[in-house]
């Protein structure tokens, strides 16, 4: 934990709060030929889709506030995934049907870009510190603060 | 805003903690039950985390249709069902430690073109895990 927890003489905390949404995709390029987008992407390439059970982890760095001792109201972080991730993406196809994806193809990496745009403007509270999106328990991607040292989530870790 | 992507590949294999250098005695007291002479083995998880930029035309940091075959050609094959301090040459004098193995699969998979391999994090057993980035 060197170099961590203390910043400024101050206590940094960090909070993670769990969300999953389950969504159909695949990939695909307008720009490539159909063998071309079968040989990159392979099965992802079905153009009829497949789904996921995505798993999101937020992670918020902040101080606790002294009167609520919290870095920032964990219902209020819950409404947030709530209304700018679950509604946008829940049950949804997002080749499709979520207009912040639109023209981009929905790789773990570009969803999980799209969900720090949503989310990084409303914390208002503390600052968002890391995205992370599970697209199975076998891969994920990682947005972090340029600030961060990117480990967020300690129950990641075994 | 960094961002990052991890893939989580598996392997089984054995090992045994040992240091020729040292008498049967220090081995026993340094490395206790990993010591066991004819060796013992553990489900491996590596996890490896690439960064680079997203490009558009896949929307990707690293193909995992290039990813998947590279990993399995350098480690997995090389690792899994084997006994790592026999069969690996990197092991014939390196104490096959998890930390040790970590180093390794970083320096094979530091390779793989098109990404930048940023950690290596292997998981022994779920209690414990090693994780290297490159540097000494």
């Amino acid at each position: 934990m060197e170099g961590q927890g203390v910043s400024g003489g101050k206590l940094m905390i960090r909070i993670t709060r769990k969300v999953e949404f389950s969504a159909a995709h695949f990939y695909h390029n307008p720009n490539l030929s159909a063998e071309e987008n079968r040989r990159i992407f392979g099965k992802s390439n079905n153009p009829r889709g497949h789904g996921h059970n995505y798993v999101l982890e937020v992670t918020v760095a902040g101080e606790p506030d002294p009167e609520t001792g919290m870095v920032l109201d964990l219902k209020e972080l819950k409404e947030i995934l709530q209304r700018e991730v679950v509604e946008r993406m829940d049950h949804k196809h997002l080749n499709y049907e979520v207009p912040e994806l639109a023209g981009k193809i929905p790789t773990c990496e570009n969803i999980a870009a799209v969900i720090w745009g949503l989310l990084e403007p409303k914390i208002k509270q503390g600052k968002l510190d890391r995205v992370r999106l599970y697209e199975s328990a076998d891969l994920f991607a990682d947005c972090t603060a340029d600030s961060s040292d990117g480990l967020g989530f300690a129950g990641g870790r075994a | 805003m960094k961002i990052s992507m991890a893939r989580r590949y598996r392997f089984a294999a054995s090992h045994r903690l040992h240091n020729p250098k040292w008498s049967a005695e220090a081995n026993r007291q340094l490395y206790g039950k990993c010591n066991s002479p004819h060796g013992h083995g553990h489900n491996y998880v590596v996890e490896a985390t690439f960064t680079g930029h997203v490009e558009p035309g896949t929307g990707m940091i690293a193909n995992l249709a290039e990813l998947d075959p590279f990993v399995e050609r350098e480690v997995l094959e090389a690792f899994d069902h084997k006994y790592l301090n026999e069969e690996v040459e990197e092991f014939q004098n390196v104490v096959p430690t998890t930390e040790n193995l970590a180093r390794e699969v970083f320096r094979r998979l530091a390779t793989f073109p098109g990404a930048r391999l940023e950690r290596v994090r292997i998981e022994e057993t779920s209690k414990n895990s090693f994780e290297y980035s490159g540097k000494e």
